[in-house]
């Protein structure tokens, strides 16, 4: 089986979950929006003075970017919810459905504002006349008269939010919020076209369905043909009950979700997580491609179930620690932490480590005799790095720089799979790699040790979420995982998913690598090494 | 049973008043006609009646009662409205067009259904032919008829008229004129209606009310205004259906020799 067969296998295994989401959050987006809207823009036809200032409003929200607004809305609900836990002490969570649910449904209002109040301002003045001469109140008015007849004109505004919320709602999965964007964003990552292919292509398909069925309805509406709006109502039932069926009948099995962050690697161990689960006969999802501070909080409240994570990111991230003690002592601590803030399970580590690890060129590195970043600080001026989109903000950057004075003469910011291909262009010198990439040993990298100890240790750790604790079957499926996979292990298999020629899926190597473990072919490598050991 | 005093309406950044000090009494069961030349304010006499406009001074008494004490809502409808534009709604049926005021005062359905074929019958359209289409598909005549059904449903005592058959064709307005003449004479209800024809004032009304600039020049019954005009306006006025009724006279007498 190819890649792209197996990634479109594994796409089609998914799909009900995404497309169930995905139709959830629309809806709910677009009701909510609709609620908002309506009453604003009956009031706002019937105040000039409001008018304008609302659809500013709209107006202004349909120009930022939908992914910026989904991302905004997380600070926002963060800080909203602090306050409501210190006022009422409930809090609620600023991740997944609420920032995703705020954004869609402000996307939504424009053209129902817009179309509302065109159509109750363009009625019939005769007609109009005619309502408050026969007594009608004012409500009457708007009940009887006025929103019937401006009905098939917002009808056509709420189905121009629909497209538009159907459309903007793959973007709500950065913020932990499954959807049919999970398809496109995991695609976008391991450079799968076909994912992301059958990402947009199945959420095209979706708006244009509703598309259809809500244009027969505004037919409907305009000739008063009752069948039409029926046969509209049944199809828009039958969409929803379709989509929501399968999570529904999920939700009631209490499913087993794996998260994974946003690169190979986290796919390839998601697929062999969930494969073990499934194994001891749990029922599994997962919720691919989220980001650092998503995934943890996701864990911590049970949204998901298990992740893998890296030991020097809670501690710099999450504890906010800034010594580097011995690395059992570190991983002691975080354990310890874990449980006690979060209720977090520590399980184990995974027996290698992806740390930050600064690359070279091999020839280059060798050239100018340089192996160590105390090395590196003599060329840095003339030199040019590049670096993730998060590294140069991290605190592990301004430690390796205070550690080995380092002044880079160019600095640019790269997705990773880019930055590799810039350093093997020559485009620039050193990059932040990551210590389990496959293309370290493709490329012919050159890791520089840290012998300054600058950069904490990168244990790959077994996480599970306080719900599981006591679940001995979960905890079981997944001990095994433990020292389990060796550095060169890890490298092989992100190489393969990685490689420019006969990419493989991560499902598929997951398989392999699951294969392995089982039949107790990889001896556990504990003392998993580390650049400044090298 | 309709008083008007002092009535003035000055409408916002306006020159001059629309309605300048009206004073005029209408008779139960009279059938007055508010007659003059575009902007001269008989409109807005008309719509101060049913609190669609509200005057800026002055006084409006129904049967002894000042109607700023009403609420605006039950007042109108207790007064029936026809006007030009018929304004009927176009999503509901006839019979639900004819039927809007009843159930508005949460008349009982079969109630409804009742009074509106009454009404329907009462204006010369077949219930059976009608109750079930919509507005569209109605010829200009029909949906006057309609409008005045809908005017006649909850029994009002009064009937405003603003220029009710100015868009119908010549030989249609004369039949719904003289159709809703009889209605009004049959029912006993007080009309105002306003026009700017004079030939259908002096034909259906009582007592004719001539207005101009917001002033009325002279109110009198028909023949009083055919034989004494108060001044040079109202004698110009009457000046083309006189001129009319001679040479139909005429023409009618040749036929006969």
């Amino acid at each position: 089986m190819s890649a792209d067969q197996g990634a479109l296998a594994g796409a089609w295994s998914n799909l009900p979950e995404y497309l169930g989401w995905h139709v959830l959050l629309s809806l709910s987006s677009l009701g909510l929006g609709i609620a908002i809207s309506l009453p604003l823009a009956i009031f706002a036809a019937r105040k000039a003075a409001v008018r304008g200032p609302a659809l500013a409003f709209a107006s202004i929200v349909q120009t930022i970017p939908g992914l910026a607004m989904v991302a905004l809305f997380y600070p926002v609900l963060l800080a909203l919810s602090a306050l409501t836990r210190s006022y009422f002490g409930i809090g609620f969570r600023a991740l997944g459905f609420l920032p995703a649910l705020a954004a869609l449904t402000l996307y939504s209002m424009l053209p129902v504002i817009r179309n509302t109040i065109t159509g109750l301002l363009g009625l019939d003045r005769a007609v109009l006349l005619a309502a408050r001469a026969v007594g009608m109140t004012g409500r009457q008015s708007l009940f009887i008269v006025e929103l019937p007849l401006a009905a098939p004109i917002i009808l056509a505004g709420i189905r121009t939010a629909a497209v538009w919320v159907i459309g903007t709602a793959t973007l709500s999965t950065p913020v932990g919020q499954t959807s049919l964007g999970n398809f496109i964003f995991t695609g976008l990552q391991t450079e799968n076209w076909i994912l992301v292919l059958f990402g947009c292509v199945a959420a095209a398909l979706l708006a244009i369905v509703v598309d259809r069925l809500l244009a027969l309805a505004e037919d409907g509406l305009a000739r008063r043909s009752n069948t039409r709006l029926a046969a509209s109502i049944a199809g828009l039932m039958i969409v929803i009950a379709a989509s929501l069926a399968p999570l529904i009948s999920g939700a009631s099995t209490r499913v087993a979700t794996v998260g994974t962050k946003s690169f190979e690697e986290q796919y390839i161990l998601g697929a062999l997580i969930q494969s073990r689960l499934e194994r001891a006969g749990f029922a599994t999802t997962r919720r691919d491609g989220l980001g650092s501070t998503v995934i943890f909080d996701a864990l911590a409240s049970g949204d998901i179930d298990a992740y893998v994570d890296y030991s020097g990111t809670i501690w710099s991230d999450d504890m906010k620690r800034r010594d580097l003690p011995p690395r059992q002592q570190l991983l002691r601590e975080m354990a310890e932490w874990l449980r006690r803030t979060h209720g977090i399970r520590y399980v184990g580590a995974l027996g290698f480590e992806n740390a930050y690890a600064f690359a070279m060129r091999g020839n280059e590195a060798e050239k100018l005799h340089i192996r160590t970043l105390a090395d590196l600080s003599a060329y840095a001026p003339r030199l040019k790095i590049g670096g993730d989109y998060e590294i140069f903000s991290r605190p592990e950057w301004r430690s390796v720089e205070r550690a080995y004075g380092l002044r880079f003469g160019t600095q640019r910011v790269y997705q990773s799979g880019f930055m590799y291909r810039a350093l093997t262009s020559g485009d620039v010198d050193v990059i932040s790699a990551f210590s389990s990439d496959g293309r370290i040993a493709q490329y012919h990298l050159a890791l520089l040790g840290d012998p300054k100890g600058a950069l904490p240790p990168y244990d790959a750790v077994l996480l599970v979420s306080p719900s599981r604790v006591r679940d001995q079957r979960f905890l079981e499926a997944l001990t095994p995982l433990v020292g389990s996979i060796d550095l060169p292990t890890m490298q092989r298999a992100n190489l393969e998913v990685d490689r420019d020629v006969d990419k493989r899926s991560p499902d598929a190597v997951a398989h392999d690598l699951d294969v392995l473990i089982a039949s107790h072919s990889v001896r556990p490598d504990r003392g998993a090494r580390r650049p400044r050991d090298n | 049973m309709i008083t008007l005093r002092n009535l003035t309406k000055i409408f916002p950044g306006a020159e001059r008043p629309a309605v300048d000090a009206l004073d005029l009494d209408v008779a139960a069961g009279e059938f007055l006609v508010l007659i003059g030349p575009s902007g001269c304010g008989k409109s807005t006499t008309l719509s101060m009646i049913n609190r669609l406009v509200e005057p800026t001074a002055g006084t409006i008494g129904i049967g002894g009662t000042d109607i700023k004490a009403l609420e605006p809502v039950s007042l109108r409808r207790k007064i029936g409205f026809v006007f030009q534009d018929i304004g009927l709604f176009p999503h509901l049926t006839v019979a639900e067009n004819a039927g809007i005021t009843l159930r508005l005062m949460r008349h009982e359905k079969t109630e409804i259904e009742r009074r509106s074929n009454e009404v329907l019958e009462q204006v010369h359209l077949d219930p059976h032919e009608f109750r079930a289409r919509h507005p569209a598909s109605l010829s200009g005549g029909q949906r006057q008829r309609v409008g005045l059904a809908r005017a006649l449903a909850a029994k009002p005592s009064i009937m405003l008229m603003d220029e009710p058959f100015g868009a119908l064709d010549p030989l249609i307005r004369d039949d719904l004129a003289s159709d809703y003449r009889q209605i009004h004479d049959r029912t006993g209800l007080t009309t105002v209606l306003v026009t700017h024809d004079m030939t259908e004032a002096l034909l259906m009304a009582d007592r004719i009310a001539i207005m101009r600039d917001g002033r009325l020049l002279q109110v009198a019954s028909p023949g009083a205004i055919l034989a004494n005009p108060a001044d040079d306006f109202v004698r110009r006025l009457v000046e083309t259906p006189k001129r009319r009724a001679r040479v139909l006279a005429e023409a009618m007498g040749a036929a006969q020799t």
